[in-house]
């Protein structure tokens, strides 16, 4: 395939990519600009591509409507929370599986992994049933508990298994020779080893948890637990019409800060993510 | 390590048992230690993937209405109104329209990014960043916008009335609605699979394609003939990862269509929230979230068994 090609054909090759950036890139420039727009000019026509007449009422109006910098840090705490217990969780159940053997092992394993078959909304019903009798209804744990011990973090301790599997023993047995139990061979020699891939694990653990939304809307009911996905759909009028510019500025708040850190990481984000195969 | 040493060591190492030894072998202390690394796991896995499992069966015995405080064992009653129920036929429709159109739409653009990508080119590093930007925007912001882009005087339409189209209410008719919902959900992720056909490509040699030249085949057959079955396994792998993310859609459906018009996007999972959360009908909802799983379970047995059949070889 990598052949050099002519400068004909190269020409035409950038114009075929320009165009088929055009459905991924316009969005997030419609949604930015679009904001930024009073209201008569949203549905202008021809559409503005830059605001005619820029303005930031929207963004005020996203926190006089919702407390939107609530819901913002309960995304944020959430989210982080998420990452590291299951970080903790994935990368010692992964290590055990790859490096330790003890009796049932692989029969443990397998139960593990029976979560890897069961997406989430197949036990979305049972679930709620139980933290409403637990009490924790219109609370963040069910956000957090299911996260880092149920189905979602079973594939983080999937490709900790991996990555442990793959590391020299020699290490282990030089880490043993020094006098080291087995925490601390895994604390100190096998973890700081294993940093790509507890970076790939945290960063799709984070965009799943940042973008969760069926479990939002489940669990909470009022407008200071909610989180950004669940709020930025409250954004509507007296009729239920949607507040497009407001809704716009919302959700590009939401969006554009993991954009810029995308884009700042790109090489992490593409090459974590793509290793683990995983959808967001 | 001398054989005395009690302290935890590789399986290969190990010695025999010695009559004389400590309670505290490494071998026992192995074992607590594996245990003990993976109790949150497995505890976890326990409360909140077993026993939700479990239960999910034993609520669907149930007629289970919150509002009415009714809960009373009724057996098959939830299978057998699902058999009868007016809508099943629609919602899996809707579900199986929605996960072939992804999965086709979602495959082919990514091989074809892929391809683009995988040439020489400069910058094509930055064409990457640009497809794959969608995957990381919180989804639904994405949507939200695709729902602005696509109102009846929204963008789309703006852009295609510049060129003398006059484009459809995309949410609100009966084709257009499904193809919109697989359409924003294939730009938002088809970047992921991009990556994995961009790896898979970069792992075919190039000597495979000299050869081919000089024997005079066209590139597109080459394409066909060198590049697929090479990277089949990728296209496998790819595959299940879209069905099965295809069948957990969500967020999509609740913020473009709501299930409309009609039901025609009503797809499984969004018409398991209905039943369940909107209408309360908890043991129904169960009923349907075991036709969720049921359809999850057979997808994988059937493509672990397409696996062996087709695919050229296993990494």
């Amino acid at each position: 395939m990598s052949r050099d090609l002519s400068p004909r054909t190269k020409l035409v090759l950038y114009g075929v990519l320009l165009v088929l950036a055009i459905p991924f890139v316009f969005p997030t420039w419609w949604m930015v600009t679009s904001s930024l727009k009073p209201v008569s000019d949203i549905f202008a026509f021809p559409p503005q591509l830059l605001p005619v007449n820029p303005r930031l009422d929207a963004y005020q109006r996203v926190f006089e409507l919702q407390p939107f910098g609530q819901q913002y840090l309960n995304s944020l705490y959430i989210a982080l929370v998420v990452t590291v217990g299951t970080l903790a969780v994935s990368a010692l159940a992964g290590y055990a599986f790859a490096r330790i053997r003890f009796r049932g092992q692989n029969v443990l394993f397998l139960v593990v992994l029976a979560g890897l078959l069961i997406p989430s909304e197949v036990t979305i019903v049972p679930l709620f049933q139980m933290f409403f009798k637990l009490g924790l209804v219109n609370t963040h744990w069910p956000l957090i508990l299911v996260p880092i011990l149920g189905a979602p973090s079973v594939l983080a301790t999937f490709i900790m298994r991996q990555f442990f599997i793959s590391l020299p023993g020699e290490l282990e047995e030089a880490a043993r020779v020094d006098g080291l139990g087995r925490f601390a061979t895994f604390w100190k020699i096998a973890l700081p080893l294993s940093r790509p891939a507890l970076g790939a694990v945290a960063i799709f653990t984070f965009l799943h948890s940042w973008n969760l939304y069926l479990e939002p809307i489940v669990f909470l009911s009022s407008p200071e637990k909610f989180t950004l996905p669940q709020a930025l759909t409250q954004f509507v009028d007296a009729y239920g019409g949607p507040m497009w510019d407001v809704q716009l500025a919302a959700a590009s708040m939401t969006a554009l800060p993991v954009l810029v850190v995308f884009v700042i990481a790109q090489k992490q984000f593409v090459e974590g993510l793509a290793h683990t195969g995983l959808k967001g | 390590m001398t054989r005395t040493d009690t302290r935890v060591g590789p399986v290969e190492a190990r010695p025999a048992l010695v009559p004389a030894r400590p309670f505290w072998t490494s071998r026992r202390r192995d074992h607590l230690t594996g245990y003990l690394f993976i109790a949150p796991q497995l505890i976890g896995s326990a409360v909140f993937v077993i026993l939700p499992l479990i239960l999910v069966v034993w609520y669907s015995l149930h007629e289970w209405n919150v509002l009415a405080g009714t809960f009373e064992f009724v057996g098959t009653d939830n299978y057998a109104a699902l058999a009868e129920d007016p809508n099943l036929g629609s919602v899996l429709r809707a579900t199986g329209l929605f996960s072939v159109g992804l999965v086709v739409f979602n495959l082919a653009l990514a091989l074809l990014l892929a391809v683009l990508l995988h040439q020489k080119l400069r910058g094509t590093i930055v064409f990457r960043t640009l497809f794959f930007s969608p995957v990381v925007v919180s989804l639904v912001a994405w949507t939200i916008v695709w729902g602005f882009l696509l109102q009846d005087n929204g963008g789309v339409n703006g852009l295609l009335d510049t060129v003398g189209v006059d484009g459809p209410n995309w949410l609100r008719g009966d084709g257009t609605a499904m193809l919109s919902v697989i359409v924003v959900q294939v730009f938002k992720n088809v970047g992921l699979n991009m990556v994995l056909f961009l790896a898979a490509l970069q792992g075919v040699p190039g000597e495979l394609y000299e050869a081919a030249e000089v024997d005079g085949a066209s590139r597109l057959r080459q394409f066909w003939r060198i590049t697929v079955p090479l990277i089949s396994p990728t296209i496998l792998l790819t595959s299940i990862i879209t069905v099965v993310g295809s069948l957990q859609v969500f967020a999509q459906i609740a913020v473009l269509t709501q299930g409309g018009p009609g039901t025609s996007t009503t797809v499984l999972v969004y018409y398991l929230y209905q039943q369940a959360f909107q209408f309360h009908h908890f043991g129904y909802g169960a009923t349907l979230s075991i036709v969720l799983f049921a359809i999850v379970l057979a997808l994988t047995v059937l493509q672990w068994q397409m696996r062996k059949r087709w695919v050229f070889h296993e990494s």
